[in-house]
């Protein structure tokens, strides 16, 4: 590991300051990727600015009939996913929460980290092989090799990796706003767009510049958001990272459907909202057809290798799935129970 | 770069001289002596390394000494007496979870024990405290969790333990929590436990 400089932030402002002015400065939080990747030499910041001590620890009720959140960056994912709040109004926040990770590393990572965690692809950890997103232009080992992880959606020939975070699923699901602060002030970000595809540019996971510090995560309540849920399929039932997930938001007006909401994880370099397939199924009768087809039809741009394939279907299925127990909650509403 | 910190472990202070890339487990094995926690993956993986920081589990592998300066540690050998009941400091009795550990033989060579019982007893609190886990089948239902089987075994799930000694993990665990056996998963197998518990 290189020599570290290790400051304890005071406030946010100061904080943004000294990442801002230090190409080689890094924010800490929970720690639970960053140390990890300081010890793989993956990372390698001279300073490290620790906020995980800021008063950002809050999850704030906001006014107004349907009822918001504020959460802070601070809040580890265990408080976030059992806040009462989060658990009757964006119950997928709290699925896709408790289905990551292990109950020692939740009440440890941050809101802000999890949401920056960096891709699990096994040749980015290994500073041993190629890889443009560690280091740009020295090539992809994915592509040829280990690809059981590789997404299938939004790829480029110079990466094929996927975005790890099972809340990032949850809150593009909930269409979440991420709270930024940089060296000009506070910018607000649609979830949806803080991750980006690697393009020729595999390096940058999201559109944040260095130096932009995440204060808050915000969500708006409403009948959708409340009959949602998460569903993550993986290699063993419980500390394992996802093959692919499904986080869902359904309302239906009688048998049909008034709004939906689809995310997937494990397919893409970001949370991949399933557009296509929530278009083609508003306004539609509410069938398990008609959302196989509008998965079907939002897969259509999938590349797939040997290793991977099995992704397609398995994504099919789990918003088949997903659908269904939604759906089922509102048709028939004595059986609780979403998971 | 040095940096001077005071951590808290087992009830006594100490303060020293880390380096600020010197993680929170080596401190307290290397330099503390505190050899409780251990390193298995030294990668956030395994959970031998857990302990109970400002009361709530946690690793200390993926965690800066420097970043934990001030902070209260409670290792499993910390837990004897003191940590699990106030009262009861200084006294060599054990604390409940570990007793179940030792009633129930949660173990085969032990390296991932002490990490076990301080995840167990921070299970224990988070289920006191309502927290739901990833197979709660009804999120709003508040209030007490019942820690079935299945419900132990999805919470302990961060704490590896290369002997495979699970059976006897989920039968301290239960015991600990004040759980009959065999709710929840497979009730017919746990059968005789249930007739024997008084025995034991
Ligand atoms: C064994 C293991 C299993 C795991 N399994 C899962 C899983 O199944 N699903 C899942 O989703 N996750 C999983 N994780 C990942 C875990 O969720 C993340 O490591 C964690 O959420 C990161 O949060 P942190 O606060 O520890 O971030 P840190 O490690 O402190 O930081 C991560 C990144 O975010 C940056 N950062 C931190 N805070 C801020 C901020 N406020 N503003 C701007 N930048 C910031 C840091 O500079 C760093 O680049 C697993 C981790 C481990 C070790
Ligand atoms: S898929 Fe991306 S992260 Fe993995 S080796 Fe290729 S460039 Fe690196
Ligand atoms: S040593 Fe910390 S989790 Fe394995
Ligand atoms: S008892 Fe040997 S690793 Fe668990």
């Amino acid at each position: 590991m290189k020599e570290l400089t290790y400051v304890r932030a005071d406030d946010a402002a100061s904080a943004v300051a000294t990442v801002s002015a230090d190409p080689h400065a890094r924010f800490l939080g929970g720690g639970t990727n960053l140390v990890d990747h300081l010890k793989l030499g993956v990372a390698t910041p001279s300073t490290l600015v620790d906020v995980s001590r800021l008063p950002l620890d809050t999850v704030e009720v906001l006014e107004g009939d349907r009822g918001g959140l504020r959460i802070g960056a601070n809040v580890r994912n265990s408080d976030l996913a059992a806040h009462p709040v989060v658990r009757s109004t964006f119950p997928a926040l709290s699925r896709s929460l408790l289905a990551g990770a292990s109950g020692q590393i939740r009440n440890q990572a941050t809101t802000g980290g999890n949401l920056l965690q960096r891709t699990r692809c096994v040749y980015f950890q290994d500073v041993t092989t190629p890889c443009n997103k560690r280091e740009p232009g020295s090539g992809c080992s994915a592509l040829e090799g280990y690809g059981r992880y590789n997404a299938i959606l939004g790829t480029s020939a110079d990466c094929v990796a996927t975005h790890p975070s099972d809340m990032a699923v949850g809150l593009a699901a909930l269409d979440a706003d991420v709270v930024v602060l940089g060296p000009d002030g506070e910018r607000r970000v649609p979830l949806a767009d803080l991750h980006r595809l690697p393009g020729h540019h595999p390096e940058d996971d999201t559109t944040l510049a260095h130096g932009e510090l995440i204060t808050a995560v915000e969500l708006r309540g409403s009948e959708l958001t409340r009959h949602s849920t998460y569903y993550k399929a993986r290699d063993r039932a419980s500390y394992a990272f996802a093959l692919v997930s499904v986080a869902g938001a359904l309302e239906l007006d009688g048998d049909v459907v008034r709004d939906v909401r689809i995310a997937w994880g494990g397919v893409a370099h970001k949370p991949w909202r399933a557009t296509v397939a929530e278009q083609a199924l508003r306004g539609e009768v509410y069938s398990e057809d008609a959302v196989r087809a509008a998965a079907a039809e939002e897969l259509r741009a999938a590349e797939t290798g040997d290793d991977n394939a099995f992704k397609v279907a398995m994504v099919r299925n789990a918003t088949a799935l997903v659908m269904h127990q939604l759906a089922s909650k509102q048709q028939h509403p004595q059986q609780g129970g979403t998971r | 770069m040095d940096t001077s910190i005071t951590l808290t472990v087992d009830g006594s202070e100490h303060t020293l001289d880390v380096d600020t890339r010197t993680t929170l487990l080596d401190a307290l094995r290397e330099r503390i002596g505190a050899t409780a926690p251990k390193k298995g993956c030294d990668h956030g993986q395994c959970g031998s390394c857990t302990v109970l920081l400002e009361g709530r589990r946690h690793l200390t592998c993926l965690a800066l000494a420097v970043a934990h300066d001030g902070d209260e540690i409670v290792t499993a050998a910390g837990l004897t007496g003191s940590a699990a009941d106030p009262a009861s400091r200084g006294e060599d009795a054990l604390h409940p979870v570990q007793q179940a550990f030792l009633d129930h033989d949660g173990y085969q060579c032990g390296y991932c024990t002490p990490g076990q019982i301080c995840s167990a007893v921070g299970v224990l609190d988070e289920a006191k405290q309502g927290h739901p886990s990833h197979v709660t089948d009804d999120l709003e239902v508040g209030g007490d969790v019942e820690l079935t089987d299945e419900e132990i075994r999805e919470r302990m799930s961060g704490n590896l333990c290369r002997c495979g000694a699970y059976v006897g993990i989920l039968d301290a665990v239960r015991q600990a929590a004040g759980q009959t056996p065999g709710r929840g998963v497979d009730p017919a197998r746990h059968t005789h436990d249930h007739e024997t518990e008084g025995a034991r």
